[in-house]
């Protein structure tokens, strides 16, 4: 263990950060505002570094434990432990926030220092979710990152944002509140604890895990989202603004998908087993069908939403089938789709500030007036369809890989996407970039300046170090997803 | 039976806010409209004074005095300072909105005070009639508070609604009341347990008594069926009479359900009995509130509605049967009025002059007119629908438990889902205050002492959802050494 707290400090530096940013008032201090929650954000990355330096990856269990009682009187503490999958999910979250706030700086012109703050107070809350042992606590934080973002897209959002926020919150409630009944009950199951390591050791009867799989299931699957209750996910991206599409699509899904790795399977292991086809259908349902419904978008923001759907479908598939080559795809899948998707939506929100508008049909021949810019979006095109060398490519293969050991059908399957996504990201980008030049709206475009470039250089360094170097990443992850497989494969029958 | 001199240090606090009230009384006839600060001063010292009694004299032991007629007990000491400081909070709140309706005279505040001694006699009544004595020392000066302003039309209703379904309620407590007498023959609350216990009591007549109390107190809590009077009285009633109304006399309810269920009626059988009734009005004031609830355009009458439904999820706590659930009830309670509290509070404070910020659309923009009372209300409201890391969570998460655990898996079930529904009209206030633009440009000036007051009770309630541990203590605790 190195350092005092380093896991209290990579979750509450950016939510202390918040609340400073949000003590600078009023849109006079503006610049303030923005530069304070510049430094915030890098200090949030910074002080997330030292875990990945100082992690053992040779090491099982959890790792920079910290422990303290919170409320004695049922047994619950303030207790956190990051494995490899955590550890790579704070670094793309923490990662992202400084992108975001990057991306909001000339934007964002009203009500900034509320708009950067609720960023940084949400990338705290979302490290401690990553960060959570313990039932109460990983719940506080789930749900709790519902306030910030629903204030995001309500103010800062578009036309239709009350109705976006309305139904991404009420949506996504929905679900956590059936977990709640499920932590409440398997907290008097075990003999009133709500350690997740208890959790994980608990003997519970099938039924009963069926109907906690189920409660579980519907937070999670809500929340990454899952064929068929994903049709919160376009509304939400279509109205917010940049910055909560980039943080909703890269990191927030991520949410769900770590659910189920760190609940779902260890504590859930027979109901798991007993439910895994369904969740593999729904799954398959999500790449194949979301990825047709993908091309005939004729909104980019919509495109890229659904496309997205249909990545996470990749990761839930790679998670239930059970073997270390689908779990590690999932992983790497889920961070490198947190980059890519991340990178889309800022590439977007780049047109949408010049041009007001997301309709692919109003551009065309952008590359023209902006061939930087043409560039970095080629580059994130070709990763979010799975170029080798990319991101995208590295956990699509592993999680298509994985499934081929169980089952040549869904392989098949899965692997259409390379196909679709290629389809629909590709011929996106050929109807705004290339031909000639659209109209005049289009020849009025000023290519991307400093700031701009620089937002898309760093997640564009990702994106292909990620790709060209996946060993950096998976090094991390083989003794935790080894760890989870195990508990997961253990019956508790 | 020879006399015996009666411990009266343990009812110290009841006697000293009595003397004071009758000081008041007659201090407040010599003085002009002009000094009548003073009045609103001398009320203030004597709810910290009683308070701070309480504090002082309070132990852990359970001590009864006036031949049991009172009890003393660590519950008691708990739910009266709650009361105290509640009701002194509240009359600062409307020290601004009382002036500007005309209702900032002697009445408002020895009304408060009697009304604040008729609950601390309630919760600390170890006797029937003495329980009935405090509850309707309360009420009856809560109805004449809603008179107040007597050339209000919509107030006097209000008030004529209040008194006559009040006295109906009083009527069936009552008669429930001499049912249980009659069974047992007693109207002590411990002898009544123990004379239950024994088996001398008549079954079929004590549980025809149980019926009609459960009624009674279903009244005064406005749980559904019985919930007709709490929109038309928080909507008529002056706003600072409503936060009276919506916020201690809860405190004093739920000694009430604890005395008389509990503690008098709470032996197995009837425990079995009672329970079954309070299912029902419970998942009934959960539908019914929270749904009426997303219907009003009314600010007053959309948390009339939400209190039902909040007393409901009280009585979620208090059917689950056990010590935890107890705790978890009166901690829910406690979390429930400071929630009331700042949020009446609210209203108090955007009102002025000639306009009564009681409508939704009032409170429109209002990020943007003054972001850290927005920022406040906000808290606020997702304190009410128990998101974390507010702690109407906590209250919430407390009471499931004790639900859970008594095995009603499907109440917790149907109480989370009603939450869901709930969460969609305190989501709309924020809504309205965060997305939409304001239609009023009139500044908010409170007085100093309710700005200080209102940031801490918004900020309480994020201090109290990151460290819920300690209220939650000396709830359980409390409740560990009264019964």
């Amino acid at each position: 263990m190195t350092g005092p707290a380093l896991l209290s400090t990579v979750i509450w530096l950016p939510i202390l950060a918040g609340i400073a940013v949000l003590f600078t008032g009023s849109d006079r201090n503006a610049n303030l505002a923005r530069w304070l929650a510049l430094a915030g954000a890098l200090a949030g990355f910074l002080v997330a570094l030292p875990l990945y330096a100082n992690f053992d990856a040779a090491a099982h269990g959890m790792q920079f434990v910290e422990m303290t009682p919170w409320i004695e009187a049922y047994n619950i503490n303030y207790h956190l432990g990051i494995d490899g999958i955590s550890l790579l999910l704070i670094l793309m979250n923490t990662f992202t926030t400084v992108l975001v706030v990057l991306a909001g700086w000339r934007v964002i012109d009203s009500r900034v220092g509320q708009y950067m703050a609720a960023f940084l107070v949400l990338s705290g809350m979302m490290n401690g979710v990553f960060c959570a042992m313990d039932a109460a606590l990983f719940y506080v934080f789930f749900e709790a990152t519902l306030i910030p973002m629903f204030i995001v897209i309500g103010v800062w959002g578009g036309p239709n944002r009350v109705y976006a926020a309305l139904k991404f919150f009420l949506y996504t409630l929905l679900g956590s509140l059936l977990t709640l009944v499920a932590f409440i009950y398997l907290y008097t199951a075990s003999g009133a604890s709500f350690a997740l390591l208890d959790y994980y050791r608990l003997q519970i009867p099938l039924s009963a895990q069926i109907l906690l799989f189920i409660a579980f299931f519907a937070a999670f699957a809500v929340k990454v989202p899952m064929f068929p209750v994903h049709t919160w996910l376009p509304d939400a991206h279509v109205e917010a603004p940049t910055g909560g599409s980039v943080v909703l699509a890269a990191v927030m899904l991520k949410l769900g998908a770590y659910g189920f790795i760190r609940l779902s399977l260890p504590i859930l292991p027979d109901a798991s087993h007993v439910l895994a086809p369904v969740v593999i259908g729904l799954s398959l349902a999500a790449v194949v069908y979301i990825g047709l419904v993908a091309l005939v978008q004729t909104d980019m923001k919509k495109l890229i939403a659904y496309s997205s759907i249909s990545h996470m479908g990749f990761v839930t598939l790679g998670v239930f089938l059970f073997n270390t080559l689908g779990m590690q795809g999932a992983v790497i899948q889920m961070v490198s789709h947190g980059f890519v998707s991340g990178a889309l939506f800022l590439c977007v929100g780049v047109l949408y500030d010049r041009m007001h508008s997301r309709l692919i049909s109003d551009y065309g021949g952008v590359v023209n007036k902006m061939p930087v810019f043409a560039a970095f979006f080629m580059l994130f095109a070709m990763a979010n369809s799975g170029l080798p060398g990319t991101s995208g490519f590295v956990g699509e293969f592993l999680v298509v890989m994985g499934a081929m050991q169980l089952n040549f059908w869904y392989a098949a399957a899965a692997g259409t996407t390379l196909l679709f996504g290629a389809a629909y990201t590709l011929w996106m980008y050929k109807r705004v970039v290339f031909g000639a030049v659209a109209n005049s709206h289009v020849e009025a475009l000023s290519d991307i300046g400093a700031r701009e470039s620089l937002v898309l250089a760093l997640a564009a360094v990702a994106v292909l170090g990620m790709g060209l170097y996946p060993q950096a990443f998976a090094s991390v992850l083989h003794i935790s997803v080894g760890d989870v497989l195990a508990l997961a494969m253990k019956s508790k029958l | 039976m020879s006399y015996e001199i009666p411990d009266f240090l343990l009812a110290a606090p009841e006697i000293f806010m009595l003397t004071m009230v009758s000081a008041i009384l007659v201090v407040d006839l010599f003085l002009p409209d002009r000094r009548r600060v003073w009045t609103y001063i001398l009320t203030q010292i004597t709810l910290i004074a009683t308070a701070g009694i309480i504090l002082v004299a309070g132990g852990e032991d359970v001590a009864y005095t006036f031949n049991g007629m009172f009890v003393g007990d660590p519950m008691s000491d708990v739910l009266k300072i709650a009361v105290c400081l509640t009701v002194a909070v509240m009359l600062a709140y409307s020290r601004s909105y009382a002036s500007f309706r005309g209702i900032y005279r002697g009445e408002f505040f020895v009304l408060s005070l009697f009304s604040t001694l008729g609950m601390m006699v309630m919760i600390s009544a170890n006797h029937f009639l003495v329980l009935y004595l405090g509850l309707e020392l309360m009420s009856l000066s809560l109805y004449a508070m809603v008179a107040l302003p007597r050339d209000s039309g919509i107030s006097t209703e209000a008030a004529m609604k209040y008194f006559v379904l009040g006295a109906l309620a009083s009527g069936m407590l009552l008669y429930g009341l001499s049912m249980i007498y009659g069974a047992t023959g007693s109207l002590e609350v411990t002898e009544v347990a123990q004379r239950i216990a024994d088996g001398d009591a008549i079954p079929t007549i004590l549980i025809f008594g149980l019926v009609f109390v459960v009624a009674g107190i279903g009244f005064k809590l406005g749980a559904v069926p019985f919930h007709m009077w709490v929109p038309d009285v928080y909507h008529g009633a002056p706003t600072a009479v409503t936060l009276l109304i919506g916020t201690a006399p809860k405190l004093a309810s739920f000694a009430f359900i604890m005395r008389l269920l509990v503690q008098a009626l709470g032996i197995q059988q009837l425990l079995v009995e009672w329970q079954q009734m309070l299912v029902l009005l419970a998942v009934a004031s959960l539908a019914i509130g929270n749904i009426t609830a997303i219907a009003q355009t009314n600010l007053k009458r959309m948390l009339a509605y939400s209190t039902i439904s909040h007393m409901g999820f009280l009585l979620l706590g208090i059917l689950s049967g056990t010590i935890e659930g107890f705790g978890a009830a009166m901690f829910y309670s406690i979390v429930y009025v400071l929630t009331a509290l700042g949020t009446f509070g609210m209203i108090l404070l955007l009102s002025r002059q000639g306009f009564e910020a009681e409508n939704l659309e009032d409170f429109r923009g209002l990020n943007q007119r003054n972001p850290w009372y927005a920022f406040v209300m906000l808290l606020l409201m997702f304190s009410m629908a128990g998101i974390p890391p507010t702690m109407g969570f906590w209250a919430k998460l407390f009471v499931l438990q004790a639900v859970l655990s008594a095995g009603y898996i499907w109440l917790a079930v149907v109480a989370v889902m009603f939450s869901l529904v709930g969460a969609f009209y305190y989501l709309r206030v924020v809504k309205l205050m965060y997305f939409d633009a304001p239609t009023d440009a009139h500044p908010i000036e409170p007085y100093a002492d309710v700005r200080v007051l209102m940031s801490v009770n918004g900020l309480a309630v994020i201090v109290l959802g990151l460290t819920p541990g300690a209220l939650l203590a000396v709830c359980q605790r409390a409740i560990q050494l009264s019964l």
